[in-house]
């Protein structure tokens, strides 16, 4: 065995014992049978008072488009899923593929763009969550919307809500991008109707906008 | 009858009943208006439903949540061939929140692929019918296997079919003074990767009326597959599809997913929602099949195509392998004899797949189009106008050439010392696109100058929602955007699936004669208010008037403030004579090569495409760029890989199967060809994704005097052939 390898092995020992320990109120068995106990078990090694959250549905408030929802979910419930569900049935993040491979659940958590099928909806309580449905302010779509329509930035439109997300978050944070940074800031997201020059062309356009050219 | 008269059917609402009245209008030939009356048709105009896209109004099947809701999930066959022994669903039903649970596959059917649907369960959440799925007991008798299309096609022993023969190909190889190429060109099984995946949510709103919000190309076929399915007449079941995230071929019909959701809802007695994994996607779902094609081709010194025989195989999984045999693509030759065959395997039956079988049917031709070219010492170019029927395409290839630059490369292949190497190369497509007869087009013009247009079909992505604006706009004198279009509800009307880029030319004629007819009505009403003919009036740009004189007119609002108090509903039909396929295009293709990573970077492609009269350039170059972000998958990343011992996908994601994105798509020029003689609508959908692989091929050659001829050109194939 090498040095690596005992490490690794007096590592897990370790956390084994930890682990255990954690559960020495005897609630081990049933912990482990369900998702949520699992989760518990985890936070119950993580901190001195554990916090345990489920097996069953949990209350959650969620900031989202400068409202606080109150839900109640399982607490494996994702993001995407918490926001796409009868609940708050803001249906504008879509779920392509849920799996952080291609963009179209995006929404911006505290400003910057996230994949919401990639967090837990319990991980997103106290941070200000914007989705595309969130981003017009008193009806009148944004500069980026108007310039996505103008340049017809999409086809089937699956993708779109993903693209126009990041696409804000762009310009918000870079106002003058260029062609690459542009390319690069939209890499997460896949459009498999190929729209992706005219979206270069709408956030272009977008830009020039709104630093007051035309 | 008077001459120059016909009778059309006019509904009016009067008193909130619809009253069918037969009345007699002029009967105007039907024509679009030559390009100096075009106000709306052919302006870019951006999609009327853009707004609803941009701000996530727009529904998709996967954002429908009636009350009561359940989630539908599918258990499938984990094994590549197996026959299905038992299946206990007991367990299953028992689990919580399980409300229902179906077989798929009967017990001792055979089981053709890894994927196959087996069983169904609907629950009360995704989580739950996850878990359900777990618990149904299903035994298999393992079965041999194979999916490796070359040791299928050894182990079946099957020979291949007849030969297709024309002239003498023999005598052909035999002139003197031919250059003759001989080779082996292969492109791979790829997928569709549709955004959205496939899915269906399926009410019963009664224990005969099926309701079915469903991701597809085909509400129609839908509604047909699922009347027949349930035993039902068609008027009991309505589709609905206002918004789709891609289909490209794949979504014609309910699918087993579609019939299982319908199953569960009908045995649950709530509605049933089922949406496709990504990964069920990649393994389910359809493919384009992959060809292996052994050429032998002959060419004169005079550049004349005088022989091509051809010999290939390919798989289509337990589906058709393609047309393989239709060689050579678009290029004409005396001397051909070609055979194909299918070898079937192990995987999901292919399907249409935007253009099938085109972009690799091109991919061969061109390629040794272009071999031959450089055997002879002549400009691949001038070499494929030599041989290339199509006049429309002589036109095209000269706009891109001048384009690209043509004229101005180095005819020698591999002249850049490198590493990094710049090509050109050239390949072109042929599609039908034409329209079908079969759509109704429903226009409701309202007593305060409202308009909608109703058309019972579906809007892909093509901005069919958009072309059906245009075409009432041009005809009524309005702007596209005044006009209220509905779609995606078979109780609208009859429509065509959308397939084969036939969608535009099959629903704007539609619309056009029911605005015309529509038109004449409210002429009826306006010509004794302008003391003139109903013949002498036009609709031009929101007014009722008097052609030639704007000074003896109504406006739109004054002219509909004299229809009946409902206003009046007309239907027209499809006409074939504004609608005609025959659709040549032409790409040429940059590309950068760096011979030291391997990697292909496609600088610029310039596509130049006809679709006749282009009812809406800026939804239009959208089809072109689509179609070209699709041949640069096919031509440099997509391929499905398969685990070959254990029959199963290896790439089953899209962290491993690999579509392009922004870092890949070029610069593209794209160019609607200009045809202001054509009296004619036809489709673009499907033509620019089929030579943009084949150009690239030829231009990688062109850089690097590297000839790939197995698609996807990966860095490896480059960094082998630059070692060679």
């Amino acid at each position: 065995m090498t040095e690596k390898d005992s490490h690794n092995q007096e590592t897990l020992r370790v956390s084994r014992r930890r682990f255990l320990q954690g559960f020495g109120s005897g609630l081990l068995g049933s912990a482990i049978l369900s998702r949520g106990g699992l989760v518990g078990a985890e936070r119950a090694q993580a901190s001195s008072s554990p916090e345990r959250l489920g097996p069953g549905p949990i209350p959650l408030r969620l900031n989202v488009n400068g409202q606080t929802r109150t839900l109640t979910v399982a607490p494996h419930t994702t993001l995407l899923e918490a926001l796409r569900g009868p609940e708050l049935h803001l249906t504008g993040a879509k779920r392509g593929c849920n799996h952080g491979t291609c963009g179209a659940c995006t929404v911006l958590l505290d400003d910057k763009p996230v994949y919401a099928c990639m967090m837990l909806a319990v991980d997103a309580q106290g941070k200000k969550i914007t989705t595309v449905e969130g981003l017009a302010t008193g009806g009148k779509p944004t500069v980026v919307q108007e310039a996505f329509v103008a340049r017809d930035a999409m086809q089937c439109g699956f993708c779109t809500p993903g693209f126009v997300v990041s696409a804000t978050a762009l310009l918000n944070r870079n106002p003058r991008p260029d062609d690459h940074e542009i390319r690069r800031a939209l890499a997460g997201h896949v459009c498999r109707c190929g729209a992706y020059q005219h979206i270069f062309d709408a956030v272009r356009e977008a830009a020039r906008r709104r630093n007051g050219g035309r | 009858m008077p001459p120059g008269m016909k009778k059309i059917k006019v509904t009016q609402v009067r008193e909130g009943h619809d009253v069918e009245v037969e009345m007699e209008v002029p009967d105007i030939p039907a024509a679009w208006p030559p390009p100096a009356e075009r106000r709306a048709l052919g302006k870019p105009t951006p999609r009327i439903e853009g707004m609803d896209k941009v701000t996530g109004k727009a529904v998709y099947t996967d954002d429908v949540l009636p009350p009561g809701m359940l989630y539908g999930k599918i258990l499938r066959c984990p094994h590549p061939h197996a026959r299905l022994v038992s299946l206990d669903l007991s367990r299953a039903r028992a689990m919580p929140g399980v409300r229902a649970a179906i077989s798929i596959a009967e017990v001792g059917a055979e089981l053709n692929y890894a994927g196959q649907e087996v069983a169904a369960v609907a629950a009360t959440s995704e989580h739950l019918a996850e878990e359900a799925l777990r618990a149904i007991e299903a035994k298999y008798e393992i079965l041999p296997f194979e999916v490796d299309v070359e040791k299928a096609r050894a182990a079946s022993g099957a020979t291949p079919p007849e030969w297709r023969t024309q002239g003498d190909v023999e005598a052909a190889f035999r002139q003197p003074d031919v250059v003759v190429v001989e080779a082996t060109y292969h492109a791979p099984v790829v997928v569709h990767v549709c955004m959205e995946t496939h899915g269906m949510v399926a009410h019963w709103e009664g224990p005969d009326r099926l309701k079915a919000w469903v991701s597809t190309q085909a509400i129609h076929s839908v509604r047909s597959a699922l009347a027949k399915a349930f035993d039902l007449k068609e008027s009991q079941v309505e589709v609905i599809c206002e918004h789709m995230g891609g289909g490209f071929g794949s979504k014609f019909g309910p699918g087993a997913e579609g019939l299982a959701a319908a199953r569960l809802a009908k045995e649950a007695g709530a509605p049933v929602k089922i949406m496709l994994e990504r990964q069920e996607e990649f393994i389910s779902q359809g493919s384009r099949p992959s060809p292996t094609v052994t050429v032998k081709a002959a060419a004169n010194r005079e550049g004349k195509l005088v022989a091509w025989q051809s010999e290939g195989y390919g798989t289509g999984g337990v589906g058709s392998a393609g047309s393989f045999q239709n060689l050579p693509y678009i290029y004409a030759c005396e001397n051909t004899r070609t055979r194909y065959m299918g070898v079937r395997t192990n995987a999901a039956a292919s399907c249409a797949m935007r253009a099938p079988d085109h972009p690799g049917l091109c991919f061969i031709t061109e390629s040794v189009m272009d071999e031959l070219a450089y055997a002879l010492g002549m400009d691949p170019l001038e070499f494929r106008k030599k041989n290339d029927p199509n006049e429309v395409r002589q036109r095209e290839y000269d706009i891109g050439a001048q384009r690209i630059g043509w004229a101005q490369r180095n005819p020698k292949p591999n002249a850049s010392p490198g590493p990094k190497k710049r090509g050109l190369g050239v390949a072109s497509s042929i599609w039908t696109g034409g329209g079908s007869p079969g759509t109704i087009g429903h226009v409701t013009l309202h007593r305060d100058g409202s308009v909608e247009v109703a058309v019972g079909v579906q809007d892909i992505g093509t901005g069919t929602r958009t072309a059906i604006a245009i075409v009432a706009a041009q005809e009524l004198g309005l702007n596209a955007h005044d006009i209220d279009v509905r779609i995606g509800h078979t109780s609208i009307g009859p429509g065509i699936a959308s397939g084969g880029s036939i969608t535009i030319a099959s629903v704007t004629p539609a619309v056009y004669t029911a605005c015309m007819n529509a038109k004449m009505q409210l002429f009826s009403l306006v010509a004794p208010a302008l003391r003139c003919n109903v013949e002498d009036l036009e609709c031009n740009a929101g007014l009722v008037c008097v052609k030639g004189d704007r000074s003896r007119s109504l406006t739109w609002k004054q002219a509909c403030a004299k229809l009946p108090e409902g206003g009046i509903k007309v239907q027209g039909e499809w006409n074939a004579d504004l609608a005609r396929p025959g659709l040549a295009g032409c790409q040429f293709a940059e590309v950068e090569v760096d011979v030291e990573t391997g990697q292909v970077k496609v600088v610029r492609i310039v596509a130049v495409h006809d679709c006749a009269i282009v009812v809406n350039p800026l939804t239009a170059r959208s089809q072109i760029h689509g179609g070209i972000a699709m041949g640069i998958g096919y031509a440099l990343s997509e391929e499905r890989i398969w685990d070959v011992p254990h029959g199963l996908i290896l790439n089953a994601r899209l962290e491993d199967y690999k579509v392009p994105g922004t870092m890949e798509v070029p610069v593209v020029e794209a160019i609607l060809l200009d045809r202001p003689e054509v009296t004619w609508v036809s489709g673009l959908g499907e033509p620019p994704a089929i030579p943009t692989a084949a150009a690239i091929a030829n231009a990688v050659y062109h850089a690097t005097g590297i000839r790939i001829r197995s698609l996807p050109i990966t860095r490896a194939k480059i960094l082998e052939g630059a070692r060679a």
